[in-house]
């Protein structure tokens, strides 16, 4: 691999090119040798950037990863197998645009709506596995993803191995109106069965965490774990300054703020997460393999 | 030419009370006239005109469009939850704090008697004159509020005690403290909590349900609503400023999300609907409160009938179903 110099800064006209928060979120857009990091705006090559884990080498930002290539990175490769494919969204409101939105997405082959559930292994320990797609609709929660949740957490109860999930979302689904607030409750009355069957659950707070999604099963995970700076909240920072609030924290509704303030157990730099959470796995789920 | 919608309740309902207030007029006058002409006359007119309102506020409150119902849920006369408490309980006893440092006005509640059995109430309140609305943070509760609420659900499974909520909330507060403090953080819990109990629960729409912050304190056996409260997962101004970019078009969106309580009927959200009286909540509180009565002893006979293994595997049950897909 050719070695990168913070002398390059200048991209050859030819090249393709585009902020990586873009990019990364569209597989196969980074085929250009080249990449600007959205946040640091230095130039990357993209082979680098792909074997840091998408993490920005200059100024370390964790770039957003589709749930494919969150699939990728984490569990062992070739394990993961992905279930509940059959359940498809429904515009049951008759919302404005959405059947429309969902036909698009499925023409480009978008499938599994904004959760990837499955099973998987990790460090050779099988977990039940759902990671949220920032793509499809800002990760958002309707009856898709609430249903794939509560079914990932119900396979880890019947296999008797700990869940692990990973949330990328800006709330729930606004598109399927109340229902998509009833994913709430049916999400973490899913969890409180969990809890009550001694199936251990882990979160992963990846950017950005928003909304419904943190004021349900994301917040009542037996161990929460972030990466840096992703985007952590209840409201957006636009509702919360309509409210009246001011002034805020710099590092306001950041995994740093939310940390500080006792919310999280630990933020994991994205190279360490996978065997962070085959420790947590094994550790937390000796238990269930003992009894099996 | 886009339609002119009323900002408020107050403004929507203004030429219905300009209409009373002209009939009481009249009935004043009549009360005060000599001559006994005259004095026929005016209550004649008098007697005409109300009539005509009684059936201006029938039809009026029959038709209710979406925004309507956002705007008479929101009405500032409209019983709040502590009215439903001195209408219907007997010995309420507010308890206060989270044990965590924190109190909070917006989430009230504590042990009361319904008809001679104690039951645990936990409900939003809301403010009617300045200084309460802000004593009450306009019904938008803190985590200390949710918080609290999870104390109070856990005596009342230890104390065997039916959970009754009041819902009615715009949302939970959006606020730099209460994010510090953990606000999802609270929500969770305490929807957690209420799927642990193994009592009965049941929950009353009032208003207004706004979101997480009223799911929070909602995830009840029995989910009621009364016919004019709202049920939204997004405030409508909050949904029409992401959709159409434009928060006055919250009229449209209150339309698009459906948020009327024969909506959520629809969709398996709530179990029954609460009649209210004619012209709403507001217009005969005691009439509201009655019909509450009503609902509320009718559904806890019901579920006091089940055993505690059966009241949880069933409200998980009905929780488990919510939602609507395809599989394909």
């Amino acid at each position: 691999m050719p070695k990168i110099t913070k002398t390059v800064q200048k991209v050859p006209k030819n090249v393709e090119r585009g902020t990586l928060d873009v990019l990364a979120t569209k597989p196969g857009a980074t085929e250009g040798a080249f990449l600007q990091c959205a946040n640091c705006k230095k130039i990357i090559f993209t082979a680098e950037f792909e074997e840091n884990l998408r993490v920005c080498p200059y100024c370390g930002h964790h770039h957003r990863l589709t749930a494919h290539q969150r699939i990728e990175i984490t569990v062992d490769p070739g394990s993961f197998v992905e279930l509940d494919t059959e359940v498809q969204s429904v515009d049951t409101l008759q919302f404005e645009g959405y059947q429309a939105k969902l036909d698009s997405l499925a023409a480009k082959g978008e499938n599994s709506d904004s959760m990837l559930a499955g099973t998987a292994t990790i460090d050779g320990l099988p977990v039940a596995i759902a990671v949220s797609d920032f793509a499809f609709i800002g990760g958002s929660m309707g009856s898709v993803a609430g249903e794939k949740v509560t079914r990932t957490l119900e396979r880890a109860m019947e296999l008797r191995i700990p869940a692990v999930i990973f949330c990328a979302s800006g709330g729930a689904r606004m598109q399927e109106g109340l229902l998509s607030l009833m994913q709430m409750a049916k999400t973490t009355a899913a969890v409180a069965q969990a809890n009550a069957a001694g199936v251990p659950y882990i979160a992963v707070f990846t950017d950005p965490t928003m909304a419904g999604v943190l004021a349900s099963y994301a917040s009542v995970a037996d161990v929460i774990l972030a990466e840096p700076k992703a985007m952590v909240g209840f409201a957006g920072l636009r509702v919360s300054k309509q409210a009246g609030v001011g002034k805020v924290p710099d590092d306001f509704q950041m995994a740093e703020f939310v940390y500080k303030h006792g919310m999280l157990d630990r933020i994991v730099n994205r190279k360490e997460m996978k065997s962070t959470l085959g420790g947590l796995v094994r550790m937390f789920g000796h238990h269930l393999r003992e009894a099996a | 030419m886009a339609r002119e919608y009323a900002k408020t309740h107050k403004e929507w309902e203004k030429p219905l009370v300009e209409l009373e207030d002209n009939i009481a007029k009249l009935k004043e006058a009549a009360r005060k006239e000599a001559d006994p002409q005259k004095k026929q006359t005016y209550e004649e007119k008098a007697t005409k005109y109300q009539e005509q309102c009684d059936r201006y506020v029938k039809l009026m409150y029959a038709n209710l469009g979406d925004w309507e119902k956002v705007l008479v849920a929101r009405a500032e006369r409209r019983p709040y939850t502590l009215d439903y408490v001195q209408g219907l309980f007997n010995h309420f006893t507010e308890l206060q704090g989270d044990r965590l440092g924190q109190i909070d006005n917006a989430i009230v509640g504590g042990p009361a008697e319904f008809q001679g059995q104690p039951v645990m109430i936990v409900g939003h309140q809301k403010g009617r004159n300045i200084q309460d609305r802000q004593m009450r943070n306009f019904g938008m509760a803190r985590p200390e509020g949710y918080r609290k609420a999870i104390r109070l659900f856990d005596m009342a499974e230890r104390f065997w005690m039916p959970v009754i909520s009041f819902v009615d909330t715009p949302a939970a507060d959006p606020g730099v403290e209460s994010e510090s403090r953990g606000i999802s953080e609270a929500i969770a819990a305490a929807m957690l909590k209420m799927f642990e109990l193994t009592v009965p629960t049941v929950a009353v729409i009032i208003g207004e349900g706004g979101s997480g912050g009223a799911i929070g304190i909602a995830c009840s056996s029995r989910v009621l609503m009364l016919e004019h409260a709202v049920y939204s997962v997004i405030p409508p101004e909050g949904c029409a400023a992401i959709l159409y970019r434009a928060p006055e078009k919250a009229p449209e969106a209150a339309k698009a999300l459906k948020i009327t309580a024969a909506s959520a009927l629809e969709f398996g959200v709530i179990d029954e609907i609460v009649p209210e009286p004619v012209g709403a909540a507001h217009r005969d509180p005691m009439g509201a409160i009655q019909l509450v009565r009503t609902a509320l002893q009718d559904n806890l006979s019901r579920l006091q009938s089940k055993t505690p293994a059966e009241i949880q595997a069933e409200r998980y049950a009905r929780f488990r179903d919510l939602g609507k897909f395809a599989i394909r």
